[in-house]
């Protein structure tokens, strides 16, 4: 009836294919260092959807099986410790240049 | 029950497409919002509904997880980046339309990619004949998912003799403890770094 029927790893790929995307570009284009911080938790989300997808055993008969399951697990971990690193650095940034435009942080260029 | 089973609807696929919008749709506010308070609120939106997603794959324990620590953890200390640093003149930053256009080609080339790379596999196309027929036993995995962070797979129990299943190498117990440290190191260093400094002029004066 939806025309997705049985739901499939191909269609939670470009789920994650498109957070991805969405991701990098945001990374690309957003000019508030806050902003580059959100476009890596999506692509970050979205490698772990296909994680997700692969290892579970409703979509393929051979599946990752539990393994999917735990590295996704460590990689939320991981995410949040980048968060708050990467959140850190910004504050600190702001704090000493009183700006938290990306397009400011010039003082490393060679 | 039955009444729902008469009609014949993939509640599956229905509920996959409901979350799968959910999650894209708001993926692409947070890229066309300007507003950085906007886009933090749809990036919640989108990361809770990507963990229905994972409840919809019979991955229960890490929707949950992606509920508590992401949604209620990491996009607070966001949130909380967001508020500190919002002056008027940063909270809307508008991108030049150059920048835009080199990026949304860039990005189209790369989605069309990888959309292709996802219809590649036949084994990945066709899905599961019967995702009825898998038991309910099967797909709780909260147990197992504690078992193997201790170093115990209980669901490769019936692995043949001479795999890659070592005994006491097989779990992920060295992982997870060098993630704990990790992230233990990590939060003392954030809170180090992000401590409010006094200025070496304003001593005297703020002290």
């Amino acid at each position: 009836m939806i025309g997705i029927s049985p739901v499939s790893v191909s269609h939670y790929l470009v789920v994650g294919a498109v957070l991805f995307v969405t991701g990098a570009v945001c990374m690309a284009t957003k000019r508030n260092a806050l902003g580059v911080l959100m476009g890596v938790e999506l692509v970050i989300n979205g490698a772990n959807l296909n994680f997700i997808a692969f290892g579970s055993k409703y979509l393929r008969v051979e599946s990752l099986g539990l393994d999917g399951q735990l590295i996704a697990l460590f990689v939320i971990v991981l995410a949040a410790a980048e968060a708050a690193v990467a959140l850190a650095i910004a504050l600190n940034f702001y704090n000493n240049h009183a700006t938290i435009d990306v397009d400011q942080a010039s003082e490393l260029k060679g | 029950m039955m009444l729902l089973a008469a009609f014949d609807f993939d509640w599956h696929a229905f509920f996959f497409m409901f979350f799968a919008l959910l999650t894209c749709g708001f993926a692409l506010a947070v890229l066309f919002t300007s507003n950085i308070v906007r886009m933090a609120f749809y990036l919640i939106l989108s990361l809770g509904a990507s963990a229905g997603l994972f409840f919809l794959a019979g991955a229960e324990f890490v929707g949950a997880m992606q509920l508590m620590i992401y949604v209620g953890g990491t996009l607070v200390l966001l949130i909380f980046g967001v508020m500190l640093t919002a002056q008027s003149r940063f909270v809307t930053m508008k991108t030049s339309s150059g920048e835009w256009v080199m990026a949304l080609v860039l990005g189209g080339a790369l989605l069309f990619l990888l959309l292709t790379a996802a219809f590649r596999v036949g084994d990945w196309r066709t899905g599961h004949p019967n995702p009825a027929n898998v038991g309910l036993a099967e797909s709780k995995t909260t147990t197992q998912i504690g078992m193997g962070f201790t170093g115990v797979r209980v669901d490769k129990l019936d692995a043949p003799e001479g795999s890659t299943l070592v005994s006491g190498m097989s779990g992920y117990l060295l992982p997870f403890v060098i993630v704990s440290v990790h992230l233990l190191v990590v939060l003392v260093g954030a809170a180090y770094m992000a401590r409010t400094k006094r200025r070496a002029s304003s001593a005297g004066v703020g002290a």
